[in-house]
């Protein structure tokens, strides 16, 4: 640089030579170009739909929607407005997404953990499901869940019955409604005084250890607290809680609740194809810790159970969590194939229904778009908030 | 940076011509192509036959407007489109018309940017159900489970039916016509609930057609007609006569095969329709003679009934309402001077 030989303080003047000055003009200006082309398509958009005379407003959101929906978690019916189905939507997203990253969660620890196992029937059968799985699209697998497995079960009329009033047919599994009478919240207020009584236990069991290096039997005694509480306070209360079994009426079952068979094959789908991933980072992130952990495990007189629990899985999880929340995510948003199955997601009442019938195409994919990235933020957030809790804390 | 910045005033540039768009007319002849948007796979009203040549009768009025507009009935390129997916289709541009079974409703014509064109099918939603569960009515159907396809005014009148009958069901539904069939074949669901031109044409797709029946009752009006996009009168107009000159011309006995015979008629309204003598061609943007393109390769409104839906079809569906207003049903074309 030409300037090299002047002393860096004595250029007072703001000037394009200055590294600093230089930078943020360069930032500014990038900054502003991409609001300035931002704001251009965006007005440039709402000017061409108003030329095309196509709806801008989002009156609709309190029209009425006048169409049904087959499975709702909150209160809906024909006379509800969009705004309402958009609500389905979202929470029927969300509570498949949820159930599938338990079981995705749960699987691939398994049978990440299968795939290191000693015993060669295990391991190999461990690895070829997930090469089978992870090399086939998501799409064919959800199909194959939906129209191979679910739907040539047999018709309602010779459902296939299983003990205790449940029912399988090809509408899906039927089961018997819970009801609930007088004395029903005390059951499940002996419950939550059992979860309360397992945690107190479970921190006494810890100071106790500490002081004496005696272990007490926390798994046990929690389960016995959990079970039993409740059932003495439902025999107590005089069996408060009762079933409504599923009667084949018409054509469908009535009484009774229902698991749809494309709900079923959505999460089915989604749990198999993204344990298989979570499975891949479960044995990579357990391997990637030193092999002189386990011995040292070992030699400290440690179970190969507990060696695993107490001593790998902690550190491997620093290495699993970052690329397990991409898969949370990417699960999440894989659930909207549910358009091709009917599972009434998201996308198929909202960016499909409404969308048709409303005819507000940009505010509804704008809606849907902002959804998605919403609960990905979120999910993220959540997850940076977890690996920072299991990171190494620096002594 | 300066060439970034280019970049993004060209691309700025690029957006702010977008808004200046031509007549559809023109771009139609200019591209010597027309874009006609159908449904995927409805046996009689659109489908591709064994060589790949889309068919049907949706497919033939396409064919009637590319005749009009280009002289050629055979420069047509047609985009599937699910009914979830089609108004979007027409609204963006993607297609100049669609001809699809699609419902002329008040709501559609007046808040999508859409017009509809007429009436080519005069249709009724209904219902078909196994033969084995033994239904006669739609008030027999209490609990059952319906497939319906999305983005369809189907779903909309399942509703209304059923609620103001009180009557308990639900809803299975597919955005592609197809998955909904194939639903209800293979059990998924009791009832198959469409416009019953639909469940007609479907039901001749079905690997045992005689196992299903479909009810008496008609539980909607279903005018189903071409839609154009608003703000464009002059394609609005050749969308809405094309249909005019084929019933016209069925009205008038004209017809593909006798048209140039007919040329030489006495009767004022066969020599203004087939532009002999005061042709309707020039304010409309198009030859006088293109009535005579429409029918003499596309054929005139029974012609097209016949060969796709009706009794010269496997459909075999009667001419009912569609039949010429002075013949029972009420199919009308407006004076063409």
């Amino acid at each position: 640089m030409s300037d090299l030989s002047l002393p860096a303080r004595s250029r007072r003047s703001l000037s394009l030579h200055d590294k600093k000055v230089r930078g943020i003009f360069y930032q500014v200006l990038l900054a502003g170009s991409l609001l300035a082309l931002a704001l251009g398509i965006g007005i440039q958009t709402a000017s061409n739909m108003r030329a095309r005379g196509i709806p801008l407003s989002f009156d609709f959101w309190n029209e009425s929607a006048g169409f049904d929906i087959n499975q709702t978690l909150i209160p809906y019916d024909t006379l509800s407005t969009y705004g309402q189905a958009f609500w389905v939507g979202v929470v029927n997203t969300l509570y498949v997404s949820f159930l599938a990253i338990l079981l995705a969660t749960l699987l691939g620890f398994v049978v990440g953990i299968a795939r290191l196992s000693q015993n060669w029937v295990v391991s190999k059968v461990a690895t070829s499901y997930v090469e089978v799985v992870r090399n086939v699209p998501l799409l064919l697998q959800l199909l194959f869940w939906y129209n191979a497995v679910l739907k040539p079960l047999p018709p309602p009329k010779s459902s296939i019955a299983i003990p205790g009033g449940i029912y399988l047919n090809n509408r899906g599994l039927i089961i018997p409604e819970i009801q609930l009478h007088p004395g029903a919240g005390l059951v499940g207020l002996a419950f939550a005084a059992a979860v309360f009584c397992s945690i107190a236990f479970w921190f006494y069991a810890k100071r106790v250890q500490r002081g004496t290096g005696k272990q007490l039997p926390v798994f046990l005694v929690s389960l016995a607290a959990l079970a039993g509480f409740p059932l003495v306070m439902f025999l107590a209360a005089g069996e408060p809680v009762s079933f409504i079994t599923p009667h084949l009426r018409g054509f469908n079952f009535q009484g009774g609740h229902q698991l749809y068979p494309e709900f079923a094959a959505l999460l089915i789908g989604l749990s198999v194809y993204t344990g298989s991933y979570i499975a891949e980072i479960v044995r990579s992130g357990i391997q990637a810790v030193p092999k002189g952990q386990t011995e040292a495990a070992y030699a400290l007189g440690l179970s190969p159970g507990k060696t695993l629990r107490l001593v790998i899985v902690p550190q491997a999880l620093r290495i699993i969590i970052p690329p397990l929340t991409s898969q949370y995510l990417n699960l999440t948003k894989n659930s909207s194939l549910a358009v091709f199955i009917g599972y009434p997601d998201l996308v198929q009442i909202f960016a499909g229904t409404v969308l048709n019938q409303t005819g507000a195409a940009v505010q509804v994919m704008a809606i849907t778009l902002s959804v998605y990235l919403a609960i990905s933020i979120v999910t993220s957030m959540a997850m940076n908030a977890f690996n920072q809790h299991s990171a190494i804390v620096e002594r | 940076m300066r060439s970034i910045l280019k970049c993004l005033i060209a691309v700025a540039m690029a957006c702010t011509a977008s808004s200046a768009w031509s007549a559809t007319i023109d771009n139609v002849k200019k591209n010597g192509m027309l874009t006609c948007g159908t449904n995927s796979a409805t046996a009689g009203f659109s489908l591709p036959n064994n060589e790949g040549k889309w068919t049907g009768f949706v497919v033939d009025y396409c064919r009637a407007v590319a005749a009009a507009v280009l002289g050629d009935a055979q420069k047509v390129k047609f985009i599937p489109l699910t009914p979830k997916d089609r108004f979007t289709a027409l609204q963006s541009g993607e297609i100049d018309i669609l001809a699809h079974n699609a419902t002329w409703t008040s709501s559609r014509d007046t808040s999508l940017g859409i017009l509809f064109a007429g009436t080519y099918f005069y249709d009724g939603q209904g219902f078909m159900v196994r033969q084995a569960d033994n239904v006669t009515s739609a008030k027999g159907l209490d609990g059952a489970s319906i497939c319906v396809t999305q983005g369809t005014t189907t779903e909309l009148n399942l509703a209304d039916y059923f609620r103001s009958q009180s009557i308990k069901y639900t809803t299975v539904g597919f955005a592609d016509e197809e998955a909904v069939v194939k639903a209800y074949e293979e059990g998924r669901c009791d009832v198959l609930s469409a416009d019953t031109s639909t469940l007609n044409a479907s039901r001749l797709r079905m690997a045992k057609p005689g196992d299903s029946v479909v009810l008496p009752e008609l539980i909607s009006k279903e005018p189903l007609g071409p839609a154009v996009r608003q703000g464009d009168d002059q394609w609005f107009n050749v969308a809405k006569w094309t249909l005019y000159v084929m019933v016209a011309a069925e009205e008038l006995g004209v017809t593909s095969k006798n048209i140039d015979a007919m040329k030489s008629s006495d009767n004022p309204n066969i020599r203004r329709l087939l532009g002999v003598e005061g042709g309707i061609g020039k304010d409309i943007g198009l030859g006088d003679n293109w009535p005579v393109q429409v029918i003499k390769q596309v054929g005139n409104y029974g012609e097209v009934f016949d060969r796709n839906v009706g009794k010269d079809s496997p459909l075999k569906m009667e001419r009912g309402m569609n039949a010429l207003w002075n013949k029972g049903g009420i199919q009308y074309a407006p004076p063409i001077r």
